[in-house]
C-alpha cells in the first residue's frame, strides 16, 4: 500500500454567522504519495474551505485531519506554522508575492524560515527550481514587473523551495488566459511525473480536472465521487 | 539568524513605505530633540537660580545673635529645686555679636575633615554720609582670598579688582545700588558713619553686583582689617564663621554639632533656604511633564501609522502566514518596524537635541540682575539624554505592541478568501 500524505477523517464544518449553514458534511478521503489530484464543484460547494482546512490555515472544525501521518488537530499556532512552512506548498489564484521583495527573495524566504541549509544553498535551490520553471532570467525583477502567468511561476518556485510533502493549489489557473494556464499545468503534470511531487488543486476548470490522475467531485459540502 | 529574517523582513516593510516611515521617525525625532532642549534649557535656568543663592551661601553660618539667655540664674540655684519660676520681661544681655574666642573655632574648623574651608567675616551696620543725607547700610568686612575661593566673589564685581580691596588700606567695593545712589565712581572717596557716631573715609575701589537690587543697595564689601579698625576692635574681631562643606548634605548634622561645640548660633543651608529647593524641583517636575506629554503623543503618531501599515499589508501578513510564519514571527517583524522607527528617530532626536540646547546656549541673555551671564544658560546632563533614548524606545515599543498583536491575530484564510 502506498504512503498516505493526507488523510482526513469524517471533517465537517459550519459557519454560524448570522444562521448555522454546514458547509462540510462528514469528508474523509485521502491521497498518496506522487498523486496529481483535482478536486472540482460549483462554486460554494465547500472546495476551497475544505483545501484551507487540508493547508491548516483553518482550525476550526470537527474531525480528524493527517498529514504524513501526524495528527494535525490541537497544535499550536507556531507548531501548524512550522508544518505549513516544511510539508506544504501554497499556490493561490493571485500570485500573492510580497512585492517589497525580488521574486528570488519571495522564493527564498520559505527556505530562510525553515532554517535547515544555509543562505547560499538555499539560494542555489530557488536558481534551481526557478530554472524548471524557466524564469531564472526574472529572478532579480520584482513581482510587479511580471505578467500573471510569470508571477504564477514565482509562486509555484516559492512552493517548492522547501521539497514540501504536497502542493495546494486555490484555482491557480484561475486568474490566466489559456496559454498562460496551460503552461501552469503542464508544470504540475511535469512535476508530478518527473519528480512524484503529490499535488492537490482545487479548480472549477473541468477541462483542467480531466486532465490530472485523479478527480474529486464535491456538491453541497459533500464529496460525490472520489475520483479512484 | 531567524532574527536576521525577521529584521530583514522589516526592512523591506520600512522601505516599501518609507515616506510614512520617515514621518513617523521625524515625530520621534521632534519630540526628542524638544524633550532635550526643554530640560537642558530648565536645568540650567535651575542651576542658575539656585547658583545666585547657593554659591554665596554658606553651607553652615556661625554667628551670635542678640536674644535673652535660656537659662535664668534663679533656675541655677541650689535654694528652689523642684519649684517653678516664673521671671518677667528678660531682657537680653548687653553682649556684642562678637563670636568668641573666634581663633581657636578657626583652627579646629580647618582641621576638620568635612569642611572645604572657611571665611571668617564681620558685619558692621553704617550709614553712608552723602552730603546732608544719610543712607543706611551694611559693610561686610571679608577675607578676600577666601571669599573668592569659597563665594565666586570675583565674579560679582562689575567694576574694579577684588585685589586692590586687599592691597590698599581703607578701601570698599560698594554695591552697585548704593554707588548710584551716591554718584560715585570708583577711585572716588566717601565717608561712612557708624552706629556710635564714628566717622570714617573710605576709597572706593570697585562696584559689587549681587543680582538681587535690594542687597546692592545696602551692601558694601572691605577686608577684615578695615572694618576692625572701622569698629575699633582687635584683630580676632569675627561675627560671622562661613563654612563651606565637601557634601552639602551633611550641613544640618553640623551645624548641630557646631552649636553644642562653639556655644554659638549655627545655621545650615537647608534651613535658611528651604524655599529654592522646592522652587527648583517643581520647576523640574513641569518641564519632565510637558518632555513626557511629547513623546507620548509621538507615540500615537507610531500607532497610528503602524496601523495603517498593517492594513496596507494585510496580504502580505498573510501570504507569510500561508507559506510557514507564525503568528509571533509577524508580530516579531511589526516589533521591529517599530523599534526602528523609535531607534532611528530618536537616535537623531538625541543628535538634534544637542544641537538645538548648543544653539540656545549662544543666545545672547544680558539682564542687569544677572553680571557673569552673557548666554541662555544650558545644562548639558547625560541624564536627560539617558531619559530620552530610554522613553523613546519604551513609547514605540508600546506604540508598537498593540497594532503587532493585532497582526499576529490575523487570520489569513479571510484574506486569502476574500480576494
Amino acid at each position: 500500500m502506498e504512503k498516505k500524505v493526507i488523510e482526513t477523517i469524517g471533517i465537517s464544518k459550519s459557519f454560524h454567522d448570522p444562521i448555522t449553514v454546514e458547509v462540510l458534511n462528514d469528508i474523509s478521503f485521502s491521497i498518496n504519495k506522487g498523486e496529481f489530484v483535482s478536486v472540482v464543484g460549483k462554486s460554494g460547494c465547500g472546495k476551497s474551505t475544505l483545501l484551507y482546512i487540508l493547508s491548516t490555515m483553518d482550525t476550526n472544525y470537527e474531525g480528524e485531519l493527517f498529514l504524513d501521518g501526524v495528527k494535525m488537530n490541537n497544535k499550536k499556532d507556531a507548531e501548524l506554522a512550522k508544518v505549513r512552512n516544511e510539508k506544504i506548498g501554497f499556490v493561490f489564484q493571485f500570485h500573492y508575492l510580497l512585492n517589497e521583495f525580488s521574486n528570488l527573495q519571495n522564493v527564498i524566504l520559505p527556505g530562510l524560515k525553515f532554517g535547515k541549509l544555509t543562505n547560499k544553498e538555499i539560494e542555489h535551490n530557488a536558481y534551481e527550481k526557478l530554472k524548471i520553471l524557466g524564469i531564472e532570467k526574472e529572478a532579480l525583477k520584482f513581482p510587479n514587473q511580471l505578467s500573471g502567468g510569470q508571477k504564477q511561476r514565482v509562486a509555484i518556485a516559492r512552493a517548492l523551495i522547501n521539497e514540501p510533502l504536497i502542493i495546494m493549489g486555490d484555482e491557480p489557473t484561475g486568474n490566466l488566459d489559456k496559454k498562460n494556464g496551460d503552461i501552469v499545468f503542464n508544470i504540475f503534470k511535469e512535476l508530478a511525473e518527473e519528480f512524484q511531487q503529490s499535488l492537490l488543486i482545487v479548480t472549477h476548470d473541468l477541462d483542467f480536472a480531466s486532465k490530472t490522475q485523479r478527480t474529486i467531485t464535491m456538491e453541497d459540502g459533500k464529496i460525490i465521487s472520489n475520483g479512484s | 539568524m531567524k532574527f536576521k529574517l525577521i529584521t530583514q523582513i522589516s526592512q523591506a516593510m520600512l522601505k516599501a513605505r518609507l515616506k510614512q516611515s520617515m514621518v513617523a521617525a521625524f515625530g520621534v525625532t521632534f519630540s526628542i530633540t524638544m524633550f532635550i532642549s526643554l530640560l537642558s534649557f530648565m536645568a540650567g535656568l535651575n542651576d542658575l537660580l539656585d547658583n545666585l543663592i547657593l554659591n554665596r551661601t554658606a553651607h553652615v553660618r556661625l554667628y551670635n545673635e542678640i536674644l535673652p539667655s535660656p537659662i535664668q540664674p534663679i533656675a541655677k540655684s541650689t535654694t528652689y529645686i523642684g519649684a517653678y519660676n516664673f521671671v518677667k520681661h528678660v531682657k537680653p544681655k548687653n553682649e556684642l555679636l562678637e563670636i568668641r574666642n573666634s581663633e581657636a573655632i578657626i583652627s579646629v574648623l580647618k582641621n576638620d575633615p568635612n569642611v572645604r574651608g572657611i571665611a571668617p567675616k564681620t558685619t558692621v551696620p553704617i550709614f553712608y554720609n552723602v552730603g546732608a543725607v544719610n543712607l543706611t547700610g551694611v559693610i561686610n568686612g571679608i577675607d578676600v582670598d577666601a571669599e573668592n575661593k569659597l563665594f565666586m566673589f570675583q565674579d560679582y564685581v562689575v567694576q574694579g579688582k577684588t585685589i586692590d580691596l586687599k592691597n590698599t588700606p581703607n578701601s570698599i567695593i560698594l554695591g552697585i545700588g548704593a554707588a548710584k545712589k551716591m554718584l560715585v565712581q570708583v577711585g572716588d572717596n566717601i565717608q561712612i558713619t557708624t552706629s556710635n557716631g564714628r566717622r570714617f573715609p573710605l576709597k572706593v575701589v570697585g562696584f559689587f553686583q549681587s543680582g538681587i537690587e535690594e542687597l546692592d543697595k545696602v551692601q558694601s564689601y572691605a577686608t577684615l582689617a578695615t572694618t576692625q579698625k572701622i569698629l575699633g576692635k582687635p584683630a580676632s574681631y569675627v561675627t560671622d564663621i562661613q563654612i563651606k562643606l565637601y557634601d552639602m548634605n551633611l550641613a544640618p548634622a553640623l551645624a548641630k554639632r557646631y552649636y553644642t561645640l562653639f556655644e554659638t548660633e549655627a545655621i545650615d543651608i537647608q534651613t535658611a533656604n528651604a524655599q529654592f529647593e522646592t522652587g527648583s524641583s517643581v520647576r523640574t517636575l513641569i518641564s519632565y511633564a510637558v518632555g513626557i506629554t511629547l513623546l507620548i503623543v509621538a507615540g500615537f503618531g507610531i500607532y497610528n501609522i503602524l496601523n495603517m501599515m498593517i492594513y496596507e499589508k494585510m496580504d502580505s501578513i498573510a501570504i507569510l502566514k500561508a507559506i510557514g510564519f507564525s503568528g509571533k514571527d509577524v508580530n516579531a517583524i511589526f516589533i521591529n518596524i517599530a523599534l526602528t522607527i523609535g531607534l532611528v528617530g530618536g537616535a537623531l532626536g538625541l543628535l538634534f537635541g544637542l544641537g538645538l540646547s548648543a544653539l540656545i546656549g549662544e543666545i545672547p541673555f544680558n539682564t542687569a540682575s544677572l553680571p557673569t551671564v552673557k548666554t541662555y544658560p544650558i545644562n548639558y546632563n547625560l541624564k536627560f539624554y539617558l531619559i530620552g533614548a530610554v522613553f523613546s524606545i519604551i513609547t514605540t515599543y508600546l506604540a508598537g505592541y498593540f497594532p503587532s498583536k493585532k497582526a499576529s491575530k490575523i487570520d489569513p484564510v479571510d484574506i486569502i478568501r476574500g480576494k
